[in-house]
């Protein structure tokens, strides 16, 4: 891991490579990245704004957010499981350390996620009047704060997302190349967790059925460890309510994970290279 | 100290066939009595037993059939395969030229897969920026380096990928069989630059099946046979005993005299 990391050139080389790749010989570019986000997320802010009955000021700004964030941790994991069946020519012909096809992968979406960043910045500055001060979602029993210095622990919060991405990619990658069952079932389920995890609905709206108690509806949420990834990145930058115990769960599923992948990695690393 | 040492080194391969690589049948398997998926998948024995040991300066040519396990080998010494049975050491920078389809883009320009290539040898940035120049004087492809690899004829990706092995100073260089497709002037050039490397800093091993290839680049040789070592001597020796002739008697006196060797039959071919 240490000699990957000390190789950080060659993976930051090819993340971008990758992503110039994708774009290559089109006219703009890398910009189509920014351009299907911002449209996927103004439709359906729009859209889902007037079914679920909300305020398009403070709805489409949290629809994008949850979007982007999302996105980038779809990616991490669906790309996670297949980084080195993917990559099965490099690891074959070319004695790098395996944490390298981790880490290029990893790389190329936090690219990704910044070029997508740029669509929270336009969103940000139209709606910018309604997000500074105190607002509520519709549902919402208390109301969420409003943008302020906090949005910078967005920055510790994306950080903390990204070390998770490189575990999860890891543990996963490994398992899921001895085991070939494993992608096909990360594919079936992660379309599922995308409607589990409130991305289009406000956790608010819960609150509706459950008139603000506390019941087994509220925890449809909370049992969802994609909330909180989501929730440490999500809130800060739209000016939601923080909430430290988000950052305590994201904190333990970080020190288990990394202890697994490095498990994972001891025991297996060598023998990756002959699962192939 | 540059050296590659091998004991009683085995590899072998599990042969996962889409039903033992399930996650279904190992959980089946558990039940009623334990049959370890491990025991029930099929294994091919690639390389079985194998211990070597070389040093600064050895130049070695693999020779042996197809499957035999030379490509094996030269992944075992690149580090990419652990030995499952026995263990290895290998100290010193290993460059390999194995397939040259991987690692390469055919996307993008010869500069670009050069600065990839060297980046995934150990290099940095930097340094590659400053061997550019050398690489692309030594390749003599000149402007088709800003085209992009697509372009390239077979021989020019062999220029390409010799060019960035030998410019970066490695001390273990292992070349599969893939670089006979290079014309008779270029080898000539790579071939001083191969046997300069080795002399100044380490080890070449080369899998080829061509004896022209062999003799101009090899002093000894290893025979492999069915995934075992099976004769390990110099280059004369081994390939006469391989192929039943002398890899030497077809040779003018000019190139014998050029790769230090006797045109007498009593050669001494190294080790």
């Amino acid at each position: 891991m240490r000699d990957a990391w000390r190789q950080r050139e060659l993976w930051e080389h090819l993340g971008w490579q990758d992503i110039k790749q994708r774009y290559r010989r089109s006219i703009i570019g890398p910009l189509w990245i920014t351009i299907s986000m911002g449209t996927t997320a103004v439709a359906l802010g729009l859209l889902y704004s007037q079914l679920l009955g909300q305020e398009l000021g403070t709805y489409l700004p949290y629809i994008t957010v949850g979007f982007i964030v999302w996105n980038f941790i779809l990616g991490c994991v669906t790309e996670g499981t297949e980084v080195f069946i993917a990559n099965e020519g490099l690891i074959k012909h070319l004695p790098a350390p395996m944490t390298v096809h981790v880490l290029r992968m990893v790389w190329r979406q936090v690219l990704f996620f910044l070029h997508n960043l740029v669509v929270y910045v336009v969103v940000l500055a139209v709606f910018f009047p309604t997000l500074t001060h105190e607002y509520k979602m519709d549902g919402d029993i208390v109301p969420h704060p409003g943008i302020s210095w906090t949005v910078l622990l967005a920055i510790p919060g994306f950080a903390l997302l990204t070390v998770n991405a490189v575990w999860v990619a890891l543990l996963f990658g490994i398992i899921s190349t001895r085991f070939r069952d494993i992608p096909p079932v990360i594919h079936s389920f992660i379309q599922l967790v995308f409607f589990m995890t409130p991305i289009v609905w406000p956790v608010g709206v819960l609150n509706k059925f459950t008139n603000g108690e506390a019941s087994w509806k509220v925890l449809i949420a909370e049992f969802n460890p994609i909330y909180h990834f989501l929730e440490i990145v999500r809130a800060p930058l739209i000016g939601h309510a923080l909430s430290w115990h988000h950052w305590v769960v994201v904190g333990a599923f970080t020190v288990v994970g990394w202890a697994l992948a490095i498990l994972a990695l001891r025991n297996y690393r060598s023998r990756v290279s002959y699962w192939v | 100290m540059v050296s590659i040492d091998v004991w009683n080194a085995s590899v072998d391969f599990p042969i996962f066939d889409a039903k033992s690589r399930s996650l279904k049948k190992l959980a089946l398997g558990k039940v009623g009595g334990r049959i370890g998926a491990e025991g029930r998948v099929p294994i091919i024995e690639a390389l079985h037993d194998i211990t070597l040991s070389l040093r600064h300066g050895d130049r070695v040519g693999l020779v042996g059939h197809n499957g035999a396990g030379k490509s094996t080998l030269l992944r075992l010494l690149a580090n990419i395969y652990e030995p499952t049975r026995g263990s290895s050491r290998i100290q010193g920078k290993v460059a390999p030229v194995f397939d040259l389809g991987v690692g390469m883009d055919p996307e993008i320009s010869g500069y670009e897969n050069i600065m990839i290539r060297g980046l995934f040898l150990g290099m940095g940035r930097k340094d590659m920026e400053k061997r550019v120049d050398d690489i692309a004087e030594f390749t003599e492809l000149g402007d088709y380096l800003s085209m992009p690899l697509r372009t390239y004829s077979t021989g020019m990706r062999v220029r390409l990928a010799l060019g960035v092995v030998t410019s970066i100073d490695p001390e273990i260089l292992l070349l599969d069989e893939g670089i006979g497709a290079v014309d008779a002037a270029f080898l000539e050039k790579a071939r001083d630059r191969l046997n300069d490397l080795v002399k100044r800093s380490g080890i070449l091993v080369f899998a080829s099946h061509s004896d022209d290839f062999l003799v101009e680049l090899c002093s000894s040789a290893i025979w492999m046979d069915e995934g075992r070592l099976k004769m390990h001597g110099s280059l004369r020796e081994v390939v006469k005993a391989y192929k039943g002739r002398d890899p030497y008697e077809h040779l003018s006196p000019d190139t014998l005299e050029r790769i230090g060797q006797a045109p007498v039959m009593s050669g001494n071919g190294g080790e």
